[in-house]
């Protein structure tokens, strides 16, 4: 790539809103994610006994469960957050900026 | 006309082995009966998984068509390929049989292997495509210097596929032996065949399409049992939760965090690598190259995660099924299991199972859907295996013939036809030793060398990727000793812990129990952190020419990385 494409790149406005947006937006998801993984992992580690309560009075099903498989949901519904986000706003900036330096 | 000659030959070949194990049957312990069911399913699946590589061979001319099948899968496809390759024959068998076994346990595992995929889509998954081309050496050397930083990368990338290669291919080994009733080494060779054919001929598209018909038929046959068992319950968690609890010995515990995680440094550090191991396994990472842009990079993510996590939940089901649907069934279990009136002793439920807690999956299958279904399963595992190796062995043959090969040893001035050919050789040189290797550790303690690969690809592969995206003082000695440091690192305290120390090189403690020289199970939460700091420390302090290359070099790149603009001619489309 040539060092001016780089520099027009660069300079264009809509460059600076993309990078920041989604540096922001993306760190923002991850730290979301490792807090509810670590989370998890941090009550396993030092409150397990949390885990295994019951869900009710007489019940089976511990809280565990439950916890899990919301885990499992989040990561799968965050995913789709950043793509609706990443495919719309993000990508609409791109084509922007490649259009003008066109 | 020729192909067809050769496919017919192959064929001949392969029939032979199948049904010379017969006789071999009555003299080991737990060998199955030749199940003739599974085979014609799996025979079917060769053959047509021989067709599409027929096929894919037509297509596959350039480089381009090799390594990533021209840029042309979708999202949606290589969602499902990339779902595939985490789908392993490990992870179907060994969850739900972690789940049997310990029952709660099974879902940290579970969730540990999941979460990896929303780091990689908001940190990597797009940048990946934006930079590279072929290999995620393309990407981790982008702005460094090339001979160093692809020799690195290639040499921890094939470090990474052995190690994973041989586990597979050692429980290819065993689990075709007890499916099938066919010897260990002809199950090893059987693979190691297939997996040269579609390898060779077919490249990317091959093997991406073996690990997309794999992954439906797993998902679909997953589905059909966790259903069924659910159905037995009413379609009530609760009411399967009561049951098991009841038939395991371990009663109550089952429905808690349990044994697994021993302590909460172990915990953490299993955490890291199989998060971020995830983040830096050469095969997977490959995918992002086979979709034409960034957009359709996120999209199979999103898809993966999608499908990945549905598998995982269907596991978790499979195996509290398993707990109370094979203690109906006598038939699956040891004799010295059984009490004197023929039921299944419940104390012996998780020991006496007939071929090991790794058949719970294979067993329910039976007891829900009888022999048809079984045979159904049981071709998918082991097609689970081929599609598995088969993208492994691409990866190695990647970094050899691309990294190493083209970047390297001719410095970028080789042809693509000879690169081709380099990356065919390569495949077939890999094929041999893994079923050279996978005979070799037969009887050997193969457990710990899955963990090891995620604590490599941890530890070498995931620190210098990140950083030389997000980091533009990084230069080529930082991101060289940093690779190195977190390689070396890993493979050491690997060797240091007990399941290589104690369980591979016997040595005992004082209540003669096998023990390490370090407490870790899994070195991540050391090896990852040196890794960072060797790459932070020795480009902090690089004040080489090189430096200001590297350093130079870094707008470019993340202006590439964030628009796209000057990645178009890298899917050759």
């Amino acid at each position: 790539m040539h060092q001016d494409l780089v520099d027009a790149v660069k300079a264009h406005p809509r460059y600076q809103e993309l990078i920041c947006s989604r540096k922001c937006f993306a760190w923002n998801l991850t730290v979301l994610m490792l807090a509810m993984y670590y989370g998890f992992i941090m009550v396993i580690a030092f409150a397990p006994k949390l885990l295994g309560t019951p869900l009710s009075e007489g019940a089976v099903t511990t809280v565990g469960i439950p916890v899990g498989v919301v885990i499992i949901i989040a990561a799968f519904i965050l995913t789709g957050i950043y793509v609706y986000k990443a495919n719309g706003k993000f990508d609409d900036l791109t084509r922007t900026i490649r259009e003008d330096l066109q | 006309m020729k192909r067809y000659a050769t496919w017919g030959v192959l064929f001949a070949l392969l029939t032979p082995f199948m049904l010379a194990a017969a006789p071999a049957l009555s003299g080991a312990v737990e060998q199955q009966a030749l199940n003739l069911t599974a085979i014609y399913m799996f025979v079917a699946f060769v053959a047509g998984t021989l067709g599409i590589t027929y096929w894919a061979a037509k297509r596959t001319r350039t480089a381009s068509d090799f390594y990533t099948a021209g840029g042309g899968i979708t999202g949606f496809q290589n969602g499902l390929a990339i779902a595939g390759d985490y789908m392993s024959a490990a992870s179907f068998l060994g969850i739900s049989g972690l789940v049997f076994s310990s029952g709660y346990d099974g879902l940290i595992y579970s969730i540990g292997f999941l979460v990896g995929w929303p780091i990689i889509m908001f940190l990597i998954a797009e940048q990946i495509r934006n930079l590279g081309k072929f290999t995620f050496a393309d990407v981790s050397s982008y702005r460094f210097g090339q001979t160093q930083i692809r020799t690195m990368a290639a040499i921890s990338s094939l470090v990474v596929v052995s190690f994973y290669l041989i586990a597979q291919m050692v429980g290819a080994g065993k689990l075709i032996q007890l499916l099938f009733g066919l010897d260990y080494w002809i199950a090893v060779v059987l693979v190691g065949i297939l997996m040269m054919i579609y390898v060779i001929f077919g490249g990317m598209t091959a093997t991406t399409w073996v690990q997309i018909i794999k992954a439906v038929l797993l998902l679909c046959g997953a589905t059909f049992m966790a259903g069924s068992a659910l159905y037995y319950f009413g379609f009530s968690p609760e009411e399967m939760f009561r049951q098991a609890v009841e038939a395991h010995p371990k009663a109550a515990a089952i429905m808690s965090p349990g044994s697994l995680v021993k302590d909460p440094i172990n915990a953490i550090s299993l955490g890291l690598a199989l998060m971020f191991g995830t983040a830096g396994l050469p095969h997977i990472l490959m995918r992002f190259f086979t979709v034409p842009d960034a957009k359709e990079a996120r999209k199979s993510v999103f898809y993966a995660t999608g499908f990945i996590g549905y598998f995982y939940i269907l596991t978790f089901i499979i195996g509290f099924a398993a707990i109370v649907l094979l203690a109906q069934h006598p038939e699956f279990f040891k004799p010295a299991a059984l009490a004197a009136d023929g039921s299944v002793l419940k104390d012996q439920l998780v020991t006496g199972i007939n071929g090991g807690t790794n058949m719970v999956a294979i067993r329910l299958a039976e007891a829900v859907g009888g022999n048809l279904f079984l045979g159904f399963i049981s071709a998918v595992a082991f097609a689970t295996i081929l599609a598995v190796v088969s993208g492994l062995t691409l990866a190695g043959a990647s970094a050899i013939s691309h990294d190493l090969y083209a970047n390297v040893i001719a410095r970028g001035r080789s042809n693509e036809t000879t690169e081709i050919r380099v990356s065919k050789y390569a495949t077939f040189g890999l094929g041999l030793v893994a079923i050279g290797l996978g005979i070799v550790f037969e009887k050997q303690n193969v457990a710990f060398m899955v963990g090891l690969a995620f604590a490599i690809a941890a530890s070498a592969n995931f620190p210098v990727l990140i950083a030389s995206i997000f980091w533009s003082k990084m230069t080529t000695r930082g991101a060289l000793i940093g690779g190195f440091a977190g390689l070396i690192s890993a493979v050491v305290l690997t060797v240091l812990s007990k399941a290589v120390w104690g369980d591979v090189f016997g040595n005992v403690g004082a209540d003669g129990k096998p023990v390490g020289l370090i407490f870790l199970d899994n070195p991540a939460i050391i090896s990852i952190p040196v890794s960072f700091v060797c790459i932070w420390f020795f480009s902090r302090f690089d004040y080489s020419e090189r430096a200001k290359i590297d350093r130079a070099a870094y707008d470019a790149q993340r202006v590439r990385c964030e628009t796209g603009i000057g990645a178009e001619g890298s899917s050759g489309h």
